[in-house]
C-alpha cells in the first residue's frame, strides 16, 4: 500500500514538473498572470484604478472588500460556519453542574514562581497585542493589514490569556455567549452594509451609494464602506479563532483548558 | 548546465511548490495517523499559497500599496508628485494572488480547526487515531458504531 502511494505521488510530481518549463519565468512582469501580454488585464486595472475608484492606497484591501466583496463576504461566512460546526461537533455539557471544578485563577496562590513570571509578562503584553490588533484592523487602508489579520491577532490575545492562566480566566472575559453573538454580529455587519446599498437602489455591496450615510462624496464612501465591512470581518474572525481554541483545548467542555 | 539555466533557475519557485505539494500529498495518502494526514494537508495548502504568491512577483516591484501619501512624494513639489498622475502597474506587485491567498489562509485555518474537531470526536469514540485500528473497530461493530 505504501509503495502504491509513493508511486502515485512520484508520478503526479513528475507530471507537474514536466510542465514547469512552460511556465513564465520567476518575477517576469510580462507574465500572463501579471497581465503583460495583452493590452488589458484585471490585475493592471486594480492597480491603476484603485486610487480614483476608492481612494484606498492598499490595493489588496480595495480588491478584497470592494471589487471582490462577494468573495470576502462568503469567506467570512465559511469561517463562521466552521466555528459553528466545531461548536456543534465538540460542545458538550458535563453532567451535574454547568461548570467544571473551579480552579484558583490568581497565579500567586499556589506559590508557583513560573506562573507569576508568565502571568505578569502576559498581563503586560496582552493589552499591547490588543491595541496593535485594533491598529492593524483600522490601518488596513494604508499598510498591510485588515480585518482578517487584525481579527486573528485579537483572537490570539484571548488565546494567550487562556494559555497563560487557564481557560476560565479567558472565558470570564470572553464568554461563550459573547463570542457566538460577536461572530453572528460580524457576518451581520458585512451583509447588512451590502443590504443597505440594495435598499438605496444600487447593487449589493456597492458602497458608493452610502455617501449620505457617511457624509462624504461617493469615492470616500467606498473607502468608509470597505472599513465597515473589515470591522465585520474582524469581529467574526476574532470570535471564531477563540471559539476554535476554547473548544479544542477543553474537548468541548469549556472547563479547564490545557 | 544548459538544462540548469533553462529549467531550474528561472523556475525554482515552481520546483519548490511541486516538491512541497508532493510531500503533503504523500503524507495524506500514505500516513496512517489522522493527525499526520492533517499535517500533510497543511503542507499541501502552504504549497498552493507559495505557488500563487510567487506568480504575482514582479522583478523590482514594490508591495501593492500605492505610495501617494508617502512623505518623500509630498515634500517634492514637482509635477511628478501630482496625485492624479497615472500609476505604472509594473511598479507594484500583482495584488490579485495576495487577495486570493489572504482568504485561503483563513479558510485553511478554519478547515484545519474543523478537521481537528472531527479527529478529537473520533478519538473520543475509538480511543485511537490510527486509521487501520479505526477500520478494524468499525468492522467488528466497535464502541463508536451506534447502528
Amino acid at each position: 500500500m505504501k509503495w502504491i502511494g509513493l508511486i502515485a505521488v512520484v508520478l503526479t510530481g513528475a507530471l507537474l514538473l514536466s510542465a514547469v518549463g512552460d511556465f513564465p519565468d520567476f518575477g517576469d512582469p510580462k507574465s500572463p498572470a501579471n497581465g503583460g501580454v495583452g493590452d488589458f488585464s484585471v490585475s493592471q486595472y486594480y492597480i491603476t484604478h484603485t486610487e480614483q475608484d476608492t481612494k484606498v492606497p492598499n490595493v489588496v484591501t480595495a480588491v478584497l472588500a470592494d471589487y471582490r466583496g462577494y468573495d470576502t463576504m462568503f469567506e467570512t461566512t465559511v469561517i463562521f460556519i466552521a466555528g459553528i460546526g466545531i461548536i456543534a461537533i465538540l460542545r458538550s455539557h458535563p453532567p451535574g453542574g454547568r461548570r467544571g471544578p473551579a480552579h484558583p485563577i490568581d497565579a500567586t496562590v499556589d506559590g508557583d514562581h513560573q506562573r507569576i513570571i508568565i502571568g505578569i509578562t502576559c498581563r503586560i503584553m496582552i493589552p499591547i497585542i490588543q491595541i496593535f490588533a485594533l491598529y492593524v484592523v483600522a490601518h488596513g487602508h494604508h499598510s498591510p493589514g485588515g480585518g482578517f489579520q487584525g481579527g486573528v491577532m485579537l483572537g490570539a490575545s484571548f488565546i494567550l490569556i487562556g494559555l497563560s492562566r487557564d481557560l476560565q480566566a479567558a472565558l470570564a472575559r470572553f464568554s461563550e455567549r459573547r463570542f457566538i453573538v460577536l461572530a453572528c454580529l460580524g457576518v451581520a455587519i458585512y451583509a447588512g452594509f451590502g443590504l443597505l446599498c440594495l435598499l438605496l437602489e444600487r447593487n449589493f455591496l456597492d458602497y458608493g451609494v452610502l455617501d449620505g450615510f457617511f457624509h462624504t462624496d461617493p469615492v470616500m464612501a467606498r473607502s468608509h464602506g470597505i472599513f465597515a465591512v473589515e470591522v465585520g470581518v474582524a469581529f467574526t474572525v476574532t470570535a471564531i479563532m477563540f471559539a476554535i481554541y476554547a473548544n479544542l483545548s477543553s474537548k468541548g467542555r469549556l472547563d479547564e483548558g490545557l | 548546465m544548459d538544462l540548469l539555466n533553462q529549467y531550474l533557475i528561472p523556475h525554482f519557485n515552481y520546483w519548490a511548490y511541486v516538491i512541497l505539494m508532493m510531500i503533503g500529498m504523500h503524507a495524506m495518502i500514505v500516513k496512517n495517523n489522522l493527525i499526520k494526514k492533517l499535517i500533510g494537508m497543511s503542507i499541501f495548502q502552504t504549497a498552493i499559497i507559495l505557488f500563487y504568491v510567487s506568480i504575482g512577483v514582479k522583478e523590482g516591484a514594490d508591495i501593492p500599496v500605492l505610495h501617494h501619501h508617502a512623505p518623500e512624494v509630498a515634500e517634492s513639489h514637482t509635477p511628478a508628485a501630482d496625485p492624479h498622475h497615472a500609476v505604472d502597474p509594473d511598479h507594484y506587485a500583482n495584488p490579485l494572488p495576495h487577495v486570493l491567498m489572504l482568504t485561503a489562509i483563513v479558510v485553511g485555518v478554519s478547515t484545519l480547526g474543523m478537521a481537528l474537531a472531527i479527529s478529537q470526536s473520533i478519538y473520543k469514540d475509538f480511543d485511537t487515531l490510527e486509521e487501520n485500528e479505526i477500520l478494524a473497530k468499525i468492522k467488528q461493530g466497535g464502541p463508536g458504531i451506534d447502528v
